[in-house]
């Protein structure tokens, strides 16, 4: 018998009524994914492909126009505990420290103010922030602000872990080091991750399997399995067969991307 | 129906909002309110009708208004009164304050000489030097010009200085290394690029400009809006007081909304204007 | 650097003082019109000893504290309130936005007539003043806010007075702030019209007795009393603004 996936996308359609012309804008145009428990999966596709709204839609903040989302087989119909998201812009409060920003959502869950700070600290010395619990996010360089949005997420120890593009804002250097990290603490803490990204090679570098997205309307083109084996130290971006997977996304995608830039051209003009 | 309703929400809520004022307005003021009530407060119920001398009512006020601006036309001398100390007002405050902005904003020494001066003036509250303006220039016209330019230099000055200060310091090396001199980088730069903080700058001494001439006017003038509602108050006459409130409502709202256009038209290359 | 900036803008003071005090003891110009600055300093030194100025100075901190609190009472509130409701700030917009486009001291002659040359007509002028833009500010603070946070906050199933306390309410404070240091100067306008327009006692009103006797003196001693009153309330604020701000970068430098 085959284990039931984790989380599961049944044909999510999601179009928007465009306010000025009053017609349907597809975004989401029938997308099936399936990921088993502990599974790192990761899609990639050309920007404006709908990854980031197809991840709304699995964490419940958007509703899909129709096909359902289903998590341990229970359909999810808006945001719950057992999924939580890391976002593209970091997204922490200004006004609060980097523990206040940790136990954020421990507080909107309603967790004993004690229990919510002993388990915040935890999570801050597990991203390796040890040390700068009270800072104020202005204070801390952009990897560490994504560490904090990462313990922040992990700290309502969520089923699956929903990651948008978060180090898309980084400098190359730090965002190797922040892949390198999330590895480590994903090995540790042991979730389901759905990571969108727009870079192949960190698709691959992180993921058990990664997704192709086509261009607008987004659906699924392809599924590739990474088969190469953990831990992966950051010299696998070297090697000859890490390239050959690249290689192979890129031609998925090239279409897509290059379609996309003469559209865009056009509505410029 | 509905989708009429919720396209034009705002208008008809806002009018809805208005309609509903005007009449509990003037429902106090003819004595519905008390009527309506009687059975329920008994004698107490008098004490909502209100007498018209205090509180006017809608009918009254656009009645004197109706008199004032057709029949007798009376209001037209004192808009003319006070439009013309608005304008050598406010002119007289872009002259001064526009150059000594851009100066202080360039010359950081300069700055440093005025900045006493201009704290000390931005924190007084300005009109509290009429008196001393009607002691040396009497209570004409020329004192009534010099409040409202002692209340409109400011903000126009510290809009020049924000202007200068905060254009693009890789513009201004670009045109360094094309080496431009002073007066050309002023032409082409700083003062484009200084336009939206200027016109921001106008916009709040419009609205202190305003001020003056109420203040100008109501203390010890002959002439003007503020001067008629002073009148118009010492003799109870509630009705002329609020067409008085009202003239300058529309002139505030006239004047702010032009300059908002003009601000729009000159920043159409600008992405998005900052606040 | 900095010292430069003190020097500079010291020794213009200086100068100007001086230049001030030369012009009235040699006579260039009347003393009466101008009086100098070691005159002002002698009737401030007068008045302080004569418990009618004290008087005078309670009656005007009296009107600018009544009217100030009541609009902070009253302003933020309903700002927060419209800011959350929209179609109650629809109803509201037209009664803002005109009372926004009017100086609101125009309604004094009808203070006057409502509330008597007492105190309580400079306390109404006062609330008018500071009210309208304090509620603005938290009303635009409340509107402002970033959709990321109340996005991130419904992704953690935040109930909706969780998202209005951690995420909204935070976010207006440096807008209220900017309220009310603006409703600030606001309110001591107030003070100074309506006294000026009609009271019994106050600053403003030593103001316009000392220039109807053409005390000059007097009458910059009172303005100063003024601006040393708008410098504190500002220092004040400033204060308390960068206590509640500490997680602001940069907050309270001086611009």
């Amino acid at each position: 018998m085959t284990a039931r996936p984790k989380l599961e996308a049944q044909d999510i359609r999601l179009s928007y009524l465009q306010p000025r012309t009053g017609t349907a804008l597809a975004a989401l145009d029938g997308v099936n994914l399936q990921i088993m428990e502990g599974e790192f999966v990761a899609i990639v596709g050309p920007s404006g492909c709908g990854k980031t709204t197809f991840l709304s839609v699995v964490d419940g903040l958007i509703a899909a126009t129709a096909g359902r989302v289903l998590v341990d087989g229970e359909a999810v119909t808006r945001p719950g505990p057992d999924r939580a998201v890391v976002f593209q812009d970091a997204s922490l409060l200004p006004w609060r420290t980097v523990l206040g920003n940790v136990r954020y959502g421990l507080e909107c869950l309603g967790v004993a103010a004690r229990e919510a700070g002993a388990r915040a600290e935890k999570l801050v010395a597990l991203v390796g922030l040890s040390g700068f619990e009270h800072h104020y996010p202005h204070e801390l360089s952009g990897g560490m602000q994504q560490r904090v949005n990462l313990a922040r997420a992990l700290v309502v120890d969520p089923k699956i872990l929903l990651m948008d593009e978060p180090f898309a804002a980084l400098d190359a250097q730090t965002r190797e080091l922040m892949q390198e990290e999330l590895l480590r603490i994903w090995a540790a803490a042991k979730k389901t991750v759905l990571f969108i990204t727009h870079q192949i090679d960190e698709a691959l570098y992180l993921a058990d399997r990664v997704v192709v997205f086509s261009g607008r309307p987004g659906k699924v083109k392809d599924s590739i399995a990474v088969d190469i084996e953990r831990p992966r130290p950051i010299g696998v971006k070297r090697q000859a067969r890490f390239h050959a997977l690249e290689d192979r996304i890129w031609e998925l995608i090239e279409e897509d991307v290059k379609t996309k830039a003469r559209e865009d051209r056009h509505a410029r003009a | 129906m509905r989708r009429f309703y919720l396209q034009h929400e705002r208008a008809i809520l806002g009018a809805v909002g208005i309609i509903a004022f005007l009449i509990l307005w003037e429902g106090f003021a003819r004595g519905w309110w008390a009527e309506l009530l009687q059975p329920l407060l008994g004698p107490q119920a008098a004490r909502l009708q209100l007498r018209p001398i205090f509180i006017s009512s809608p009918t009254r006020i656009a009645r004197a208004a109706f008199d004032m601006i057709f029949v007798t036309g009376a209001i037209w001398k004192d808009f003319g009164w006070s439009g013309l100390e608005f304008t050598l007002g406010v002119a007289l405050a872009l002259a001064i304050g526009i150059p000594l902005g851009l100066a202080a904003g360039w010359y950081r020494r300069l700055s440093y000489a005025v900045e006493p001066f201009l704290t000390a003036l931005n924190a007084t509250p300005q009109v509290a030097f009429l008196p001393l303006l009607i002691l040396w220039v009497g209570t004409g016209l020329a004192c009534r010009v010099l409040i409202i330019v002692l209340l409109a230099v400011l903000p126009i000055a510290i809009g020049a200085v924000a202007a200068v200060r905060t254009v693009d310091a890789r513009l201004i090396r670009v045109a360094r290394s094309f080496s431009a001199n002073d007066a050309l980088l002023f032409r082409s730069i700083i003062l484009p690029s200084s336009v939206p903080f200027l016109l921001a700058g106008a916009r709040l001494a419009v609205g202190r400009g305003m001020i003056g001439i109420v203040v100008g006017e109501i203390y010890g003038s002959a002439a003007g809006i503020g001067a008629m509602m002073n009148q118009a108050g010492s003799r109870f006459e509630t009705d002329k007081v609020f067409v008085g409130v009202l003239a300058i409502a529309v002139a505030g709202v006239g004047l702010v909304e032009g300059l908002r256009r003009i601000e729009r038209r000159v920043e159409a290359w600008r992405p998005q204007v900052a606040a | 650097m900095k010292l430069e900036r003190y020097l500079i803008g010291g020794g213009t003071l200086l100068v100007f003082l001086l230049a001030w005090e030369l012009c009235a003891d040699s006579g260039a110009i009347n003393p009466l019109l101008i009086s100098s600055p070691s005159r002002i300093a002698e009737a401030g030194a007068a008045a302080m000893s004569d418990p009618d100025f004290w008087t005078d100075v309670r009656v005007s901190a009296n009107e600018f504290i009544l009217g100030y609190v009541a609009a902070i009472i009253v302003g933020v509130p309903l700002g927060l309130l419209l800011g959350t409701s929209r179609r109650l700030s629809y109803i509201f917009a037209p009664f803002v936005d005109t009372l926004n486009a009017v100086p609101r001291v125009a309604l004094l002659p009808l203070l006057i007539i409502w509330f008597g040359i007492g105190i309580w007509s400079k306390v109404a002028v006062v609330f008018l003043g500071a009210v309208i833009p304090i509620l603005i500010a938290a009303l635009s603070g409340v509107n402002t806010n970033e959709a990321r946070f109340v996005a991130m906050a419904k992704s953690f199933s935040a109930s909706r007075t969780k998202i209005f306390l951690s995420i909204i309410l935070p976010g207006t404070v440096p807008y209220i702030f900017t309220g009310l240091k603006y409703a600030a100067g606001r309110a001591l306008l107030g003070v100074v019209v309506g006294e000026l327009y009609a009271s019994t006692a106050g600053v403003g009103r030593m103001i316009a007795d000392a220039g109807n006797m053409f005390q000059t003196d007097t009458l910059f001693f009172g303005v100063l009393i003024f601006t040393a009153s708008g410098l504190v309330v500002v220092a004040v604020l400033d204060r308390l603004e960068r206590r509640f701000e500490r997680w602001r970068p940069g907050v309270g430098a001086p611009t």
